[in-house]
């Protein structure tokens, strides 16, 4: 038994001073990570600030054309709205990816965008792991590495971040609305996760406190849209790769496009290399090889994830090919 | 010929006559059962491979109010024999990593857990070997079942060096566990009787007092166990392990008060066995028309070194196929790793993958259709041992099944089909697992009240088996179902065999169907009140005189995408020859749950050694992958229901583990003729696939 406090806060700013407070407090949403840590001893909170009370599952249209969602909203719920089905199918179909029915009955967005890795390592307090207990080692850089880092890894740590929805989010430009103990300011989603570099215990770049109260996303981006996860099984599985994609064709080029990789990296990782190289072009099969391989040229596989390479290169293609309407050229042919 | 039963009752379509009990929650298993006043039992796992335990720090959980119990090495009640796994506590050697080292007992588990996690241990460390290296084998005696290590006929090297055709490849199965839903169990209490009382999650009530009175020396009538109804075993509830001798350790020491113990699901991966993993290099010879001259199979398998445990995954090849020449062998290599142990057909299952991947290779090279290679090559008689067969039906099932699959219209080239971006491919593979019956069974039927009372021991597993054998005693006594009250899952019955083998209807049934019959021969068809008979049955003589094995065909069709190379199979179909079929309804979801349990072994289960910390480094179904109900699509059995009437009164076979047998290589097969990538290690994961 490890004893904790547990709060059902109020309102928002009293849950980020609660929280501010005790340097090993911690916010519990919709649980479905965070009590998973509880039980595998990952975490180990004097304070749980529960905030799944405070009325931020709301759905509002912004005056510009965009959405504001409440931190609060439940993942099944935001996927089935009516105006995010309508304008942002691609967070739809991302939610949709993810976990199960009943884990995203449970999750929300604010608890879904901070959710931790997976790494098996990071969730098994008998072995080392620097992100769990800084300087320890990394046993994920010879060991069990599969689901881990291809881009922006570092030595300290090699793990991905999981979320299906931030990748989309980020794909969509969000940001992100947080409330910290010197009042609210904006965070662009694309900005909040942080590469590892040499300190792998910090996720994102939030501060000890500070609550997401919301994400916002911009007007429609247009154009056509995909979310496209690969992985283990038929479903109930996180992404080995996954895609968000958003491409604007117009008179033959390229308006604009947002492309979004999950599971390869710390963070969603957007494909700025590949979306620069396609910017302005025609889409032709040699356009979006050159711009899937720009993009991939720094990946560095570990002894478990090679396949992540060309399975992320294939992704980019496959979907980029759909999106612009360019049939297949089969490689022996190339 | 052994006189056979009329059917009426059985193949019988039958709900199972426990499924409501269970659906409303009222059947205990073995956490359930209210017992008085309970303790709850906590381990402290080994956190390094190999070394020995240096000190134990005890003294914040002695501390802890609530913890009435520490055990260690230096406390624990001395156990007798001379098998390792269960000499539990009993020294401060390491021998694996996640070996209980301690337990701690407490008022309430939470207690038992906190103080557990308090215990500090120290250990001198020695470097570990988790991993199989060639210098390490060496020949078990035997194998599992009792089986030939090594067997050798004919000169299959000459055949290989002179035949138009060979196959000569590696391939590997990985290592699987079995973590049936409800975890591994033991509620024990040292009782006032100087004996235990242990309710288990157990497949053999009998088997389990067996080793527990053993281990314990306590004499066999003063044990008793408990287990009418189990969550899963898939043979890793077959036998004992560690966890229940803790468990009655502490009871051993704090009589009068029942001890809880329930396995946590992480420790499932190291603590109650698990299929290892294996590498078999078979060699086919063959004429240019796919004859076979020469079969042979090598097995490398990884062991540890608290026992032995040598799956026999070179039987099938002794007796699937003709040929003139013939070898196989198994090697082992003792590690540093938690101990290996039955899981769903031991052998049968990694052996048919490697045979049956290499059969359709070999008719990849000749040219011919995979189902015209096997009827080329069906022996007149067992080619291990030169026996007859009871009932061999192997060529039915693959043409019943080519039928039913639509097997004849698939354009054999490989890479010939897609549909959109997914390349559809089409495979084939033979099942087999041996037609068992154990000896040691006994059964009890009594008259009372106007209804019959059916006794023996045997244990559902969630298989059935209340129903099936209910079925089988209303046909034995010439009675409806409903005039039978049947008891079993508790030692205190007349003993029975293990829920093992796929043996356990066709033992246990046969005592009932001996102890019916006599008891009708004796008393007639109007019994008086308590009359009663309680029969043994003779072992089984028929394998002198016949090789007796189900057999099977099962068919995938397997979609790859051509850009990721994930991997579906939207059709998995079965055709199996089972003898008599008792129960249509219990014994589909048997087939089934085998097929998708082969399935799983196909394409996801994977436990992935890290060999610097030397352990499983993805220990939860999180991260250890099953199918889920996505993965499973159009998903048939059937079967050919001819009675073997040689093998016992119901002519029936198991069909316990057939289903498991040849399915991984199905899909192998599938998944090359989807792709030309011949995929030999499983789990086939898309990376396979990816260039
Ligand atoms: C078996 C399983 C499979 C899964 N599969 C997938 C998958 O395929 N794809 C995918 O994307 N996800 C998957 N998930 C993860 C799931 O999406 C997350 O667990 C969930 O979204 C977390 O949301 P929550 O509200 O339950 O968060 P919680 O568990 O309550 O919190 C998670 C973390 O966020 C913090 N937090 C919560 N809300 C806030 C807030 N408003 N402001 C600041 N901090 C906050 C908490 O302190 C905690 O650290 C899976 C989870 C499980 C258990
Ligand atoms: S990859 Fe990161 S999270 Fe995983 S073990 Fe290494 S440091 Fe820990």
């Amino acid at each position: 038994m490890r004893p904790f406090a547990y709060q059902r806060a109020a309102d928002a700013p009293s849950a980020v001073a609660a929280v501010a407070a005790d340097p090993r407090a911690v916010f519990l949403a919709g649980g479905t990570n965070l009590v998973d840590h509880l039980k595998l001893g990952v975490a180990a909170p004097s304070l749980v600030v529960d905030v799944s009370g405070l009325a931020v599952d709301e759905v509002e249209e912004l005056p510009d054309g965009g959405l504001r969602i409440g931190a609060g909203t439940r993942n099944s719920d935001l996927a089935a709205h009516p105006l995010v089905r309508e304008r942002y199918p691609l967070l739809s179909e991302a939610l949709l990816s993810g976990a199960s029915g009943q884990l995203r009955n449970v999750a929300t967005t604010g608890g879904n965008l901070l959710q931790r890795t997976r790494c098996g390592y990071f969730r098994d307090t008998t072995v080392p792991c620097n992100k769990r207990e800084p300087g320890s080692g990394c046993p994920a850089l010879t060991g069990h590495n599969r689901y881990h880092a291809i881009l922006g890894a570092s030595r300290e740590c090699v793990a991905t971040h999981p979320s299906d929805m931030a990748t989309a989010l980020v794909a969509l430009d969000a940001t992100a609305v947080v409330l910290g103990v010197d009042g609210s300011r904006r965070v662009p989603v694309g900005e909040l996760h942080r590469l590892p570099g040499d300190d792998p215990t910090r996720d994102t770049v939030l501060a000890h406190g500070d609550l997401i109260t919301a994400v916002e996303l911009p007007a429609p981006f247009g154009g056509r849209s995909r979310y496209r996860k690969v992985r283990d099984r038929a479903s109930f599985a996180f992404a080995l790769v996954s895609l968000a994609a958003a491409v604007r064709v117009r008179d033959g080029v390229i308006d604009d496009l947002r492309l979004v990789l999950g599971g390869v990296a710390h963070t969603p990782w957007r494909a700025r290399h590949a979306e620069d190289a396609l910017r302005g072009a025609a889409p032709t099969e040699g356009a979006l090889r050159a711009a899937a391989d720009a993009e991939l040229l720094d990946a560095k596989a570990l002894t478990g994830n090679a396949f992540k390479v060309p399975l992320a290169r294939n992704a980019l293609l496959s979907v980029l090919r759909d999106l612009t309407d360019i049939a297949p050229e089969l490689e022996e042919d190339a | 010929m052994t006189e056979q039963l009329t059917p009426v009752e059985i193949g019988r379509d039958r709900a199972r006559f426990d499924g409501a009990l269970k659906a409303e929650g009222a059947a205990p298993y073995a956490y359930d059962y209210p017992v008085e006043d309970p303790l709850y039992l906590w381990t402290v796992d080994s956190t390094i491979a190999k070394g020995r335990v240096a000190a134990i720090d005890a003294s914040a959980a002695e501390a802890t109010d609530g913890v009435v119990l520490v055990l260690t090495h230096d406390n624990a009640v001395r156990v007798s024999g001379d098998d390792l796994e269960y000499a539990v506590l009993q020294d401060p050697a390491v021998r694996f990593r996640g070996q209980v080292v301690a337990a701690v007992v407490a008022t309430t588990p939470e207690v038992a857990r906190a103080a557990a996690e308090s215990v500090v241990v120290r250990y001198d460390q020695e470097p570990h070997s988790v991993t199989v290296r060639a210098e390490d084998l060496y020949r078990p005696e035997k194998v599992n079942a009792g089986f030939p290590t090594d067997t050798d006929t004919g000169d299959l090297d000459a055949a290989m060096a002179s035949a138009a055709v060979t196959v000569d490849e590696g391939y590997v199965t990985a290592r699987t566990h079995a973590s049936p839903v409800e975890p591994h169990t033991t509620v024990a209490t040292w009782t006032d009787a100087d004996g235990f009382l242990v309710f288990e999650s157990s497949q053999s009530a009998h088997g389990f007092r067996r080793v527990f009175s053993d281990v314990f020396e306590v004499p066999a009538e003063r044990v008793r166990v408990i287990a009418p109804f189990v969550g899963g075993g898939f043979g890793s509830k077959g036998m004992p392990h560690a966890g229940a001798v803790v468990a009655m350790m502490a009871a051993r020491a704090l009589p009068g008060r029942p001890v809880k113990y329930a396995h946590t699901r992480r420790q499932m991966f190291r603590l109650v066995g698990y299929r290892p993993r294996a590498e078999q290099r078979v060699r086919l010879a063959a004429d240019a028309d796919g004859t076979l001259l020469g079969v042979g199979v090598d097995v490398v398998q990884e062991s540890s070194v608290v026992k032995e445990y040598a799956e026999q995954s070179a039987m099938p090849a002794r007796t699937m196929y003709a040929a003139p020449h013939r070898r196989t062998s198994h090697r082992l290599a003792a590690l540093d790793v938690p101990v290996p142990s039955w899981m769903r057909a031991p052998g049968e299952a990694p052996g048919m993958f490697a045979l049956e991947s290499a059969m359709d290779e070999l008719a990849h090279e000749c040219g011919i259709d995979p189902i015209e290679l096997r009827v080329l090559n069906e022996p007149a008689v067992d080619p291990d041992t030169g026996l007859p067969h009871s009932s061999r039906y192997l060529v039915r099932c693959l043409r019943a099944g080519a039928d039913l699959f639509g097997w004849y219209h698939r354009d054999p080239r490989v890479r010939s089909r897609r549909q959109g971006p997914w390349l559809v491919g089409h495979g084939v593979a033979a099942s087999t697992y041996p037609a068992y019956r154990q000896p040691n069974n006994t059964a009890l039927v009594r008259f009372a009240d106007g209804r019959y009372q059916v006794e023996i021991a045997a244990a559902d597993i969630g298989t059935g088996a209340w129903t099936a054998l209910n079925q089988i005693a209303a046909d034995a006594l010439g009675v409806p179902v409903d005039e039978v009250d049947l008891a079993i899952g508790d030692s205190a019955l007349p003993v029975a065999s293990v829920a093992g083998g796929s043996s356990g209807t066709a033992s246990w049934g046969t005592a009932i169907v001996t102890a019916a019959r006599q008891f009708r021969e004796k008393f007639g068809s109007h019994p008086a009140e308590d009359d009663e008979v309680r029969a043994d049955v003779p072992a089984p003589t028929v394998a002198e005189e016949f090789a007796t094995h189900a057999h099977g065909a099962q068919f995938a069709e397997v979609h790859v995408h051509e850009d990721t190379g994930e991997i579906r199979v939207p059709r998995l179909y079965g055709v199996f020859d089972a003898g008599q079929v008792i129960n249509p309804r219990t014994a589909r979801s048997q087939l089934v749950g085998g097929m998708v349990m082969g399935m799983s072994m196909a394409l996801h289960e994977d436990s992935v050694m890290d060999p610097a910390l030397g352990h499983t480094a993805n220990p939860d179904l999180a991260d250890y992958h099953i199918p889920v109900n996505a993965d499973v699509c159009d998903l048939r059995a059937e079967w050919l229901g001819i009675p073997d009437h040689r093998l016992n009164p119901m002519g029936s076979k198991g069909i316990g583990e057939i289903g498991i047998t040849g399915t991984a290589a199905a899909i192998a097969n599938a998944a090359f003729h989807a792709t030309g990538v011949r995929v030999r290690e499983l789990p086939i994961t898309l990376d396979k696939f990816l260039g």
